[in-house]
């Protein structure tokens, strides 16, 4: 097995990214992602490279759509408020179908909100992360191993689907450093092979008949056709969609939960189950469809908490933050489960 | 067996240090779970700094917890903010040069090391966190000391001559450690 190192969460991220191809990036600072630029301004020179730090968060954005429509891999990351600012950017990647991938460390909002951790950009991220009713394959990791497995994934399907891949992860996964255990480099004959195969898009346009930029109007009449083709494409992720299941044999309580609350959900399973109550815990890797609730039976369990668009939300105590910059486990008195299990678990 | 630590202590004392040395040591040699999460948001110079290290031989849940097994102190400011955090039964740690107040529980086991002092009596004043880490090892058997020796000498790799104090330094804390086990 190779060798286990010890990395902070966006730092890993941007190795993996490396490893990945990433060959441009571009970003604008924003806590809690800033080591990812940074060591990205420091790595990227070192494998031939380039870094750029954009004047604002629309400037980063759009040197990632213009990098990435020549079939570099390139990447980008922000946080919250700033994701906010990529909308316009990312919906025109999506519009012309650019395999981009970006990152973002979720911080509080809204607004300007706060630099602690949050998982508040579910909805954003999942349904509307700009104009258009476009989809993306969200991926969400809970651990920095998975913040690596993921990212070094996200080019490979972002460049299947000739569409923008978004990894959502939030400020505990950035700052806290465990042990990974890093993929291996891609060779340069390996990037060249992606180079040449997505090259030509940036000149004559993908197969759907768009170019890889947008003008308003270039595509007319087309834009519906575009829209149905996409939609059908939103369709197939349905086979990718995976889903961890813990304690789920014979549960009757059963969290759903992403990223950092899963963490926390999965020692609160464990720490029911120590009290004889049958938790058990689901966790969709991929976020940007929830209908595994239907197509796995979940709902025929009972007291179920069902997996659904404000997943997000029911592992929030008023004030929406799941993890408001302590995600730490309390204990759990039994009088407050009854009755209202799960909501009442995290407190 | 899932056990958590926060370090607190003034900027400068090492608290990091001492808390990513015992994660990247722990990290390096065994096959454990283990996180690192340093205090978080805005901090100045001088100021109060913290981390916390879970080691665990599961998949490790919160890598921040409210409801600690072991707390070390380097300062006074520390033992009043942090000791209500400590669990029932729980440990704690003290810089006794620096933390003179008394501990107003008595349902946690207290460790007393002079770090401060000891650093400056063997003319290794930086090493004050080293020589906590022992006193933390010693007592607890968190992980084996070669664990950190071994971590220490990593750590040193391009600057070997000081491995050698450091380890001197960490052994005299193991003594301490394991005097008030």
């Amino acid at each position: 097995m190779a060798e286990r190192v010890f990395m902070k969460g966006t730092e890993a991220i941007a190795e993996a990214a490396v490893r990945a191809g990433c060959r441009f990036f571009a970003g604008y600072p924003i806590t809690p992602q800033n080591e990812i630029p940074e060591y990205m301004a420091r790595r990227l020179p070192e494998v031939g490279g380039q870094f750029v730090q954009g004047e604002s968060e629309v400037a980063s954005v759009n040197m990632l759509y213009g990098a990435a429509s020549t079939g570099i891999r390139a990447m980008s990351s922000s946080s919250s408020c700033g994701i906010s600012l990529y909308s316009e950017g990312v919906s025109y990647c999506a519009s012309a179908r650019i395999p981009m991938v970006y990152v973002n460390v979720q911080r509080g909002g809204p607004g300007i909100g706060a630099i602690q951790p949050a998982q508040q950009d579910y909805m954003q991220a999942t349904k509307a992360s700009g104009n258009g009713g476009f989809r993306m394959i969200v991926l969400a990791p809970d651990s920095v191993q998975e913040c690596v497995d993921m990212v070094y994934e996200a080019y490979d399907l972002a460049e299947r689907d000739q569409n923008p891949v978004l990894v959502l992860t939030d400020g505990v996964m950035g700052t806290m450093m465990e042990p990974v255990v890093l993929p291996p480099m891609k060779t340069d004959e390996e990037l060249a092979e992606c180079r040449a195969k997505f090259m030509p898009r940036a000149i004559v346009g993908h197969p759907l008949g768009q170019q890889a930029y947008c003008r308003p109007g270039s595509v007319g009449d087309g834009q519906e056709k575009a829209n149905i083709e996409a939609a059908a494409l939103y369709e197939t992720w349905d086979k990718d969609i995976r889903v961890e299941e813990f304690m789920m044999d014979d549960a009757e309580i059963v969290f759903a939960a992403y990223g950092i609350s899963a963490r926390i959900s999965r020692a609160v399973v464990r720490e029911l189950r120590a009290q004889g109550v049958k938790a058990g815990m689901i966790r969709p890797r991929h976020i940007e469809k929830p209908r595994f609730q239907q197509s796995q039976g979940y709902n025929r369990r009972r007291n179920v908490y069902p997996c659904t668009d404000e997943m997000g939300y029911r592992l929030c105590y008023p004030g929406q933050m799941p993890c408001q910059g302590s995600p730490e486990i309390r204990r759990i008195s039994p009088d407050k489960r009854s009755g209202n299990e799960g909501r009442t678990g995290i407190h | 067996m899932e056990r958590n630590l926060m370090i607190a202590g003034f900027g400068g004392q090492g608290v990091m240090t001492m808390g990513k040395l015992l994660a990247e040591a722990t990290s390096q040699a065994t096959d454990l779970n283990v996180t690192f999460f340093p205090s978080y948001g805005a901090a100045m110079r001088g100021g109060t700094a913290n981390c916390y290290v879970v080691i665990s031989d599961d998949l490790i849940g919160a890598p921040v917890s409210y409801s600690l097994e072991d707390l070390i102190v380097m300062n006074g400011p520390s033992l009043h903010k942090f000791i209500d955090n400590l669990k029932p039964g729980g440990t704690l740690f003290v810089n006794s040069t620096i933390v003179t107040d008394p501990i107003e529980r008595d349902d946690i086991k207290v460790i007393e090391a002079p770090v401060t002092q000891m650093a400056i009596d063997i003319k290794n004043e930086r090493a004050l966190n080293v020589i906590m880490l022992g006193v933390y090892v010693g007592a607890t058997d968190a992980v084996p000391e070669d664990v950190i020796i071994k971590g220490i000498e990593h750590k040193f790799e391009k600057k070997p001559k000081l491995i050698e104090p450091n380890v001197e330094a960490f052994k005299m804390g193991l003594e301490i450690g394991r005097k008030q086990k």
